[in-house]
């Protein structure tokens, strides 16, 4: 098995993680950044569409940082796609490939579903739901919190901040709601 | 007289700075940088979201389907990624702190502290239905189009316009 090979495969959690919670580190230092990236959402807003809106009225410029962090992300997964993209299926639970299969979910070859996200879906109400409506609320929902997984969850969570944790739970537990109680009644559609 | 006294502190409280990830808002406690560096220093953190775009694509977070095995607890690997990340998260900033280690351009590390508001609550509920439909958080976003699922373009601009709209209403969502 060559390195390329081996870096190909899925990357376990006691590998990646700690590797994300180096970014913490590393842009305070480069800096004085704190990380998170649903901020960059607002910046967009701020240099694009401020309107008459006082909470897009402010210097975005300085925070040109956030931008380029989210392009090398966008960068990132080109460069997966490219060299480094596991030849072999998502492996998920048993029970989750059961009952997906339920809604004619059975395709694991991308990372996303490309039954459910699919130019196409768009023009049908479970595509519009999920990838228009579902969009709505993750950029309406994280700047209402103040951050997302990475200001709050781990950022937040690294500086100890009480609110963080608070924001974390709720995260946690609006997506245990929908994912098991909603979802897939969408699904279904 | 009361009512007045009341909504006063109501509108200080929403001219602060609700938002934990945009440091340079926070003028009165953050002593912003003195230094002023040209635009391509940036590129630095082009090549850092680069390494974390890799790490989200191949620990497979960005994945819709890991998303719904963590919200079913048919997994540990999500909470195992996120707890580890927390556990070196909290690690660093403690030894940034401990020994008050500085930047590489020799400035102070701050850190800022946030007060709670009622946005943690409601607006962390309403990500958390986000994250179950679309399985995927701001950052899991931009790396899903980077592996080439396109259509993600357009729940990316429905996140831009949910943020636009936050900020559109915000003076009158409880807070």
């Amino acid at each position: 098995m060559t390195i390329i090979d081996w870096l190909r495969q899925p990357w376990p959690w006691y590998a990646a993680g700690p590797l994300i919670g180096l970014m913490v580190p590393v842009l305070l230092l480069t800096g004085n950044k704190t990380f998170g990236i649903s901020s960059s959402l607002r910046h967009i807003c701020a240099a694009c569409v401020p309107a008459k809106i006082p909470f897009f009225h402010y210097d975005w410029k300085k925070e040109l940082w956030n931008l380029f962090f989210v392009a090398g992300i966008l960068l990132g997964g080109l460069l997966v796609a490219l060299l480094l993209q596991n030849p072999q299926p998502v492996q998920v639970n048993p029970k989750l490939a059961v009952e997906l299969q339920l809604y004619g979910i059975t395709n694991y070859s991308n990372l996303v579903p490309v039954e459910i996200f699919n130019w196409h879906a768009l023009l049908s109400l479970k595509g519009i739901i999920m990838m228009v409506g579902g969009g709505l609320l993750v950029g309406f929902g994280t700047r209402y919190a103040g951050g997302c997984t990475s200001g709050h969850a781990i950022m937040g969570l690294s500086n100890l901040q009480l609110p963080s944790l608070i924001a974390t739970i709720s995260f946690m537990a609006g997506g245990f709601l929908v994912a098991n109680f909603i979802l897939p009644a969408i699904l279904k559609l | 007289m009361m009512e007045s006294i009341k909504e006063k502190q109501h509108h200080q409280f929403l001219t602060e700075n609700t938002d934990f990830e945009v440091r340079s808002l926070d003028d009165v406690t953050f002593n912003e940088s003195e230094l002023k560096h040209p635009a391509w220093y940036n590129l630095k953190y082009l090549f850092a979201g680069l390494f974390f775009g890799i790490l989200l694509v191949k620990s497979e977070v960005i994945s819709w389907f890991r998303i719904q095995e963590m919200f079913r607890l048919q997994s540990f690997h999500m909470f195992g990624v996120i707890g580890s990340a927390v556990v070196v998260g909290i690690i660093s900033v403690w030894l940034i702190k401990k020994y008050n280690i500085k930047t590489i351009y020799g400035e102070p590390i701050e850190f800022v502290k946030k007060k709670f508001n009622k946005g943690n609550i409601y607006g962390g509920l309403i990500f958390g239905f986000g994250w179950a439909i679309t399985g995927a958080c701001p950052g899991p976003l931009f790396a899903q189009i980077g592996t080439g699922a396109t259509v993600i373009i357009i729940t990316l601009l429905s996140a831009i316009a949910g943020t636009w709209l936050y900020g559109r209403f915000r003076d009158s969502l409880p807070h």
